[in-house]
Parts: structure tokens; sequence; C-alpha cells
């Protein structure tokens, strides 16, 4: 797939441990770093009932939805547990701590 | 007209005797204790937990000063007796008062034995008996340098474990050439000393004290051999001896200690005495067992029933180090006419050895794995023939009778004479009928009535299940649970760990206790980052990535991920132009719904996350600050109108609620705190389903707790009743702090009070000024750092990037 990587800041804009979120025309995208500074991107929308993810709770590589507590993986965007249900991972991209997103071409046509 | 008992001494063996006098003849004596300690009478085998920071003395006072008072027992503390008059029949204290008696008990205890070395008298080195012993180690501790233990025996390696967990270099010196020889045999020693060393203790065998060396004081000491061994604390435990001077010098006939008969009688006709002072047939004893047993034959006599006579038992012997289990009881030398047979698994440090002679258990030792010390210990008492299990003894009570038994069913199939509270004789049929008779359900409850397991509490896994087997399913056991998967710890041990090693960070926590994740879970980092903010509020930096979404931002996060605003109403009292102020944010910001909460506020829901340091700002100018309606935290202080207005008030219960609202504001609490004060007993404030409530009265300010009107509902108990309003604040603020020390994460009043128990609350914070007064000088410096308000802060810019989005990207076409 073609990727159009589009920058959206700098790996310190985003505690440790935190998520800050980036709007796009396809929703917004959370987007994670932990606290090995793994930077994550997955859809800011919980599977169980549409809880934005970016508020969560991060520990290791997982976020805790703010809502009921579903425990989304930011790797697989698969939830943990006994729950399931899956988010979109969006791939990301961390050069010197500048960050980009590749969002899905028909995203970026649609908003056009 | 009554007699008049003068008590010498006021430990625990005059204290069980007191217990059971005034049961069984309440109000044939007066009586009057000394103490040579400035206090009451405290559990002293659980100083060792108080050394190692698992419990604070509070937790081990037997008798509180309310004891006393009840029992109309007039106690001089901090009187030491320098002269028994037995022609007048007086004692006089120190401090010059002269008591005289018609009975008078000696119980005097123990003097701890100083070896007779060069230095013994220098500043540093400290024995170890009492509390100010236990205080001086704690302080010298602070040093984190190094200490030395003279003394393996059960006392010395208690020291050292705790010496060792409040981070001090401890070394052990020991005289004999294995550790507790005594108790233990060399294999069980040997095993011990791993297990001690493993804790990071050094231990020195066959180590002669040859002189303690220091000009000003302490600063090492020197072995028979020449090794020297720096140190600034020695302390010395190396044996106690009866305290028996005093009876000496009056007169009375004593050898190692005063010489009693089996009914505490001393050679004089009108004094007794009791504990480890008194020598009887020859024999003089330092564990609780055997004391209590002379406090129950003394109080019986002195009650004029002359029956009873004290006859020895062998008393097991355990270590109350947290993590060694190992259990001693009767003979175990090796002999002619003995066999042995022996347990041993290496890899699980598994060691047992039972002693047998003419087909009987004389001695038992475990070492690793002693659960089955209550068995061996009521096969031992009672002379069983054991000839018919002899090839499955040692595998335990489990494997006799051909199935291996659950831990469950080995305590059904134990007697009902067996004895399972080594330290009070308590024996399982009396719990369990107890149990029933008194319906109790709780683990305090049956420590009130039988007092098992209220001693060393070495055997509350038993009483617990027998009280599981007793109950069925309506008893929860105690068993610890873990906080979350990301640990085996329970929220008090973690909570009492992060005190005791000073941990003051998560992940020094996380390092310190172990934790099996990396950075723990959403449910132990938002318990973590309150234990901590809790306890060190001047130094610990809270983590806000810690704390739950509604915490971090300061607003209730909705299930459209919108916000509800909740402005501090104080005492529910507003005016005209802070109605104003709402409204206009409501109109200029499109909030879609304004409700009044049922804690007498205004509730702005469906905020946008990214205006809420807009409406906040507003808000601000108009003088409101954060409700904190999202915090686990004080919540609302509802109010009714008060003798100001209504025609019922007995008291400005408004005027209250609002001084203790703006008190109490902005502090964090285990869970949610929502008080109400009411102004008369119609209870308009509905005060009595509150965490804490206040209903007024003419006389004054009746405070209430634990109550709830949620997933439970449970009216209040009441706390006490006091007559001003600074009095009223003082105890609402202490029992807050109580709380807030005591309680797990998200753990309601109510459920805390329960567990711990409402009469010991009461105690702490009705009966004890002192604790009281400490509680809520603790809340006050708290205040310190937490009455900021978060709303104006982030106004100000604090955590910008929690309100904004990192990047909006893509639109560029369409906002083209």
């Amino acid at each position: 797939m073609d990727h159009n990587w589009i920058a959206i800041g700098h790996i310190d804009d985003i505690p440790l441990r935190g998520a800050r979120c980036v709007k796009t025309p396809d929703g917004k995208i959370a987007v994670f770093r932990t606290a090995e500074n793994e930077v994550f991107a997955i859809e800011d929308q919980c599977p169980h009932k549409g809880g934005p993810l970016s508020q969560g709770i991060v520990h290791g590589k997982a976020v805790t939805c703010p809502l009921h507590n579903f425990v989304i993986s930011l790797e697989s965007g698969q939830a943990l547990g006994a729950d399931e249900g899956e988010v979109r991972t969006i791939p990301v991209r961390n050069i010197d701590g500048q960050l980009s997103i590749a969002l899905r071409a028909a995203a970026l046509v649609a908003a056009e | 007209m009554a007699q008049k008992l003068v008590i010498i001494g006021n430990g625990m063996a005059p204290g069980r005797m007191l217990e059971h006098l005034f049961e069984q003849a309440p109000g044939l004596y007066d009586v009057t204790i000394f103490n040579a300690e400035p206090r009451v009478n405290y559990d002293r085998i659980m100083l060792s937990p108080v050394l190692s920071g698992e419990k604070t003395f509070e937790d081990i006072i037997i008798h509180g000063d309310g004891w006393y008072i009840e029992n109309n027992v007039t106690l001089y503390k901090g009187h030491r007796i320098v002269e028994i008059d037995r022609n007048a029949r007086t004692v006089t204290s120190d401090h010059g008062v002269t008591e005289s008696y018609d009975k008078l008990v000696i119980a005097t205890g123990s003097v701890p034995f100083i070896i007779p070395v060069p230095g013994k008298d220098l500043p540093g080195v400290i024995t170890y008996r009492d509390l100010d012993d236990v205080d001086a180690m704690l302080l010298a501790a602070q040093s984190r340098e190094k200490a030395i233990v003279i003394g393996g025996g059960l006392l010395g390696l208690e020291a050292a474990a705790g010496l060792a967990l409040r981070g001090m270099d401890v070394t052990v010196l020991h005289v004999m050439p294995t550790l507790m020889e005594r108790q233990l045999d060399p294999a069980a020693g040997y095993l011990l000393q791993k297990a001690v060393e493993e804790r990071g203790i050094k231990v020195i065998t066959k180590a002669n004290t040859k002189r303690i060396i220091g000009t000003d004081r302490v600063e090492g000491i020197e072995l028979d051999n020449g090794t020297i061994i720096p140190a600034t604390l020695v302390v010395m435990a190396v044996g106690i001896r009866p305290n028996a001077g005093l009876a000496k010098e009056a007169g009375l006939a004593v050898n190692r200690g005063i010489v009693v008969d089996a009914g505490m009688q001393t050679s004089d006709g009108d004094i007794l005495a009791v504990g480890e002072c008194a020598e009887v047939d020859g024999m003089v004893y330092g564990l609780v067992a055997p004391l209590y047993e002379m406090a129950r034959v003394a109080a019986a006599h002195l009650a004029g029933d002359t029956k009873p006579a004290f006859v020895h038992s062998d008393t097991p012997t355990k270590l109350k180090v947290t993590g060694i289990n190992l259990f001693s009881l009767g003979d175990f030398a090796d002999g002619e006419d003995r066999e042995e047979i022996v347990l041993r698994d290496a890899t699980a440090g598994i060691y047992k050895r039972v002693v047998i002679k003419d087909n009987r258990i004389i001695g038992t030792v475990l070492y690793g794995e002693t659960s089955d010390g209550a068995w061996f210990n009521d096969l031992k008492k009672k002379g069983t023939d054991i000839s018919a299990m002899r090839d499955t003894l040692i595998f335990g009570q489990s494997f006799q009778g051909g199935a291996p038994l659950d831990p469950m069913a080995a305590v059904a199939a134990l007697p009902d004479d067996a004895e399972i509270c080594g330290c009070n004789g308590v024996c399982k049929g009396k719990i369990t009928s107890t149990i029933t008779a008194k319906g109790l359900t709780t683990l305090d409850g049956v420590r009130a009535h039988t007092k098992a397991s209220a001693s060393c509490g070495s055997c509350t896994g038993l009483v617990e299940q027998l009280m599981s087997l007793t109950l069925g399913d309506s008893y929860n056991p105690a068993a610890v649970t873990p906080m979350c998967t990301c640990t085996e710890l329970g929220h008090d041990d973690v909570r009492r760990l992060i005190k005791a090693k000073g941990l003051k960070t998560i992940p020094a926590v996380m390092q310190e206790l172990e934790w099996k994740t990396s950075c723990g879970c959403a449910k132990c980092r938002p318990a973590l980052n309150y234990y901590l903010v809790c306890d060190w509020p001047d130094e610990y930096a809270d983590d806000y990535q810690s704390r739950y979404i509604n915490e971090r931002v300061h607003a209730n996060i909705q299930k459209d991920g919108t916000y509800s605003v909740v402005p501090r109403i104080w005492g529910g009292v507003t005016n005209a132009a802070e109605l104003r102020a709402i409204a206009d944010v409501v109109d200029k910001f499109e909030i879609p719904m304004v409700k009044v909460t049922g804690g007498q506020r205004i509730d702005l829901l469906g905020v946008e996350k990214e205006d809420l340091p807009a409406v906040w700002a507003d808000l601000g100018k108009a003088g409101f600050i954060s409700g904190q309606a999202y915090a686990k935290g004080l919540r609302t202080v509802k109010t009714c109108v008060g003798s100001d207005w209504c025609r019922f008030g007995t008291q400005d219960s408004t005027g209250l609620g609002i001084r203790i609202e703006k008190f109490m504001w902005g502090s964090w609490t285990p869970a949610k705190l929502k008080l109400a004060v009411s102004g008369c007993p119609r209870n308009c404030a509905e005060a009595t389903c509150k965490d804490i409530g206040v209903i007024c009265v003419d006389s004054g300010f009746e405070i209430h707790f634990a109550g709830a009107a949620g997933l439970d509902i449970k009216g209040t108990d009441v706390l006490g009743l006091v007559k001003t309003e600074d009095e009223a604040l003082e105890h609402i603020v202490a029992l807050t702090q109580m709380y807030r020390e005591q309680a797990r994460y998200l753990e309601r009043i109510y459920k805390w009070a329960k567990r711990i128990g409402h009469d010991e609350i009461r105690r702490q914070i009705m009966e004890d000024g002192d604790k009281r007064r400490a509680y809520y000088e603790r809340f006050v410096f708290s205040q310190k750092f937490a009455q900021v308000d978060p709303w104006s802060e982030r106004v100000s810019g604090k955590d910008k990037h929690e309100f904004k989005p990192m990047a909006t990207v893509g639109f560029h076409q369409a906002a083209e």
C-alpha cells in the first residue's frame, strides 16, 4: 500500500505513558507513547462502546479504556484478556522524534 | 467495702489476670497498678512487627486508657515501685506515691541480661525489651548504618530482621555454633541461618564478644579472636532473667525468680507473683502461654477459688519474621532411648524432625513447612501411641488414613480439644462453639471473645479455617487478595511496605516489591499513586499518567467522550451573581444540559474537552473553583438551613458545613468522600447515609460515620457527641485522615470501618486525644500541598497538552 506519511508533531509532545489524539477526516486517531518510548497509533475508539482510548491509562504496550476498562493492545489493536474486539492500527514513523502517521489514501480522497 | 488490690507491673500477665478477675468477681477489689513504663498494657510479643514496620504501637495495645477507666483501675504510669513494706502492707513508688494493699501482686517481669564486657554502658548499646528500646532502634535505623545484634535466639533474630527491613546493615553475633540452639536442632539451625543470610543479614556463630569499642558512643565490637566489627548500634538480646530484686529486698523467698506455689502465692500469704518474675516448681517462663496460665490461676485465687493450680506444659516456639516458618516443641535432643523420623527437602528448604520415645512424640522441629505443628502438638500433649501411623507420621496429618486431605479437611479432622492458639491456650471446640453461640462472623469478633490468635497471631490461618468450617460460605476468609495481577501483595501489605521501606515513587514501589509487570496496570497504578500522595504529601510528585482520566483532566468523562463540569458550591449555598455566571457559561459554550445534582450543586453536561479550560476560566472569574466531582477525594458537604432560618434548627448547620468544606476541599481520599450536616434530628441534609455526617442537637454535634447510599444502603453509626464546632471539625478531620492512611484504594469509609472495627475507630478518634490531634495535624500538613485549585492551574496553562489535539491533519484540501 502506498503510504502517505503525514507529520503530526514531536514525540515529546506526548507524555510518557500517555497519549494525544490527532483529528483526521477518517476519525480521531490516538497516538501513544509507552514507558519505553515506543510510539503506537490506533483508532481512538474502543471496540466495546466507542470510548476514547486516548484518555485511558497506558501500561506496558496496552491501554485501558476509560469507560469500561477494556484493555487494548497497542501493537495489534486487539482486546486483551477475556474481552473480544479490535481497533484499527495506524502505521506510525518516528524519525529522530519527528512523528508521522500514514493515513489511508481513501480517507484523504474522501476529504477532498 | 471492696478490698484493695495493688499490682506492681502492667505487662501482659497481670493484664490478663485482671480480665479474668473482673469476669469472676466484679467489684471485689479496688485495683491500683504501678507501671514502670509510662504507658498502658500492650502486646509485647508484637514488638518485632512494630520494629519491622508491619504494625504500629496502636495496633498492639491490649488495654487502652478507656479500659482502665471503665474498670475503675487506677494506673500510675511511669511509677517504679522502690519499696514493699510488708508490715505496714504498703508499696511506695519512686515518685513518692504510697498505696496500702490487702492483696499485692508482683508482676515485675524480667530484665534483659547484659553481658559484662567493657563498653557495655556506652550510648548506642541497647537491649530489646520494651517500646522504648524499639523507639531507640528506630531512631538509630534512620542513619542506615551498621548494627550488631548480640544473640542469635528468638529475640535477637527478630530484632535483626526488623533492623534490616528498616535499612540497616546488620550483623548477628551468636556464641553457639548454630542459631536458636535451644529451640532448633543443628540442621534446622543451619536452614534458618541461610534464610537469615538471604535477607542480607550477616551471621557470625561461635562469636565471643571481648569488648565494645567506643569513646563517646559505640563504634564497634571486638571479638575474642581479634576481629573488629564496626557498628553505630549494638543490641544485646542474649536472654532475660527474672526481675526479682524488689521481692528479695522485701524478704520474700527468691531463687532464680520469686518462689511461688501452684496457686501463685509467694512466701507471704497476701502477696502473689505472676509472669516472668515468678518461679514455679523450679521453672521460670518467658513465653506467653504459661504466663497466661499463671494469670488464670492467680485470678481464681484472688476471687476466692483456691482449686486451680498451675501445671507445667511445653509451649511451641515460633519465629515472627515474615517469610521464615519454623516450629519447635518439646525435647529434641538425641538419646539412646529415643528414635527420630526426619524428612528433608533441600530444594524446597523443608526440614521436619519428630523425636519419639516409647512410641510417643516428645519433641518436634519443623522448618519451612509448619502447618502440621498443631497436629504434632496435639499428639504429644495427649501422649498418643503413634506406632500405627509411624510410616507416614512425618508427612503430617493429611497423609493419615489414606487419601491426602486438603488443609481445610485437616482442620476439620482435629479433635475438639486440640489446641489452636498456643499463646492463649484456646482449643478448637472453644472457638467453634463461641462462633456459633455468639453469632461471630469476623476474625476480630473471634479474637475479642476467645482470645484465639489475639497475641502473636501466628495461628490466624487456623482460626480462619475454623471460621470457614463453622460458618460455611458466609465467611470469606481474609486470604490476602492481590491488588491486581501485577503483584502477589494485597493493598494492606503494599501500604505498609511503602511506609516501612520509605518508597516514594511508583518505579521504586514496583522495583522493591517485585512487580511482575514493567509499569503496572490500570488497577494498581492509580492505587499506588494515591498511597504515595497520601503518605508523602510534601515529597511525592503526583503522577498524572497514573490517574484515571477524570482526575487527570479534572472533569467527568461521559459516555460520548464529552465532559461534565461541576463547580464547588460551598455547603450548597449560592447567589444571583454565581447563577448568572453559570448561565452565561452555558450560553457561551452551548452546553446542552444543566442539572442539579444530589450533592446540592449544579452540573454542566456535554462540554467538549477542548473547551474545558475556557469554561473554567469564565467560572473562575465568578469565584468558582473545581467541585472535584470527579475525584476520589472530598466531594460535597450537604447542609440544611439550620438555626439561621429553620424553626427547628439547633445549630448553624449551614455555617459548619461550609467551614468543613473550606477546610477539607482538595484532599485526596481512598474513595469518594461525601459529608452532610443537618441542623436537627429531622435530618433534612440526610447526614445519616453519608460517609461522615453531623446531626446538630441542642447539646452539641453528634458525629456519624460509615453510612452508604449507593451500591449498598446503610445508615451511619454514631462516632460520638462533641460540644463545639471546633471539636466537631477536629474529630471529622481526624477520622478522615485515619481513613486516608489505612483504607485500601477505592474502599469507601463504611467498608473500611467494617473491616477494622467501629470500636477501634471510636477508640482512636473519640478517646485518644493525642492520637486524634496527630491525625488532625497530618491532615493539615497534607492540605498545604493539596489545596490548589486545579482549574485555575490549567487556565494558566498547566497540562496544556491534555486539552488540545496533537495535530489536525488531512483536512487542508477541504479547508481551503
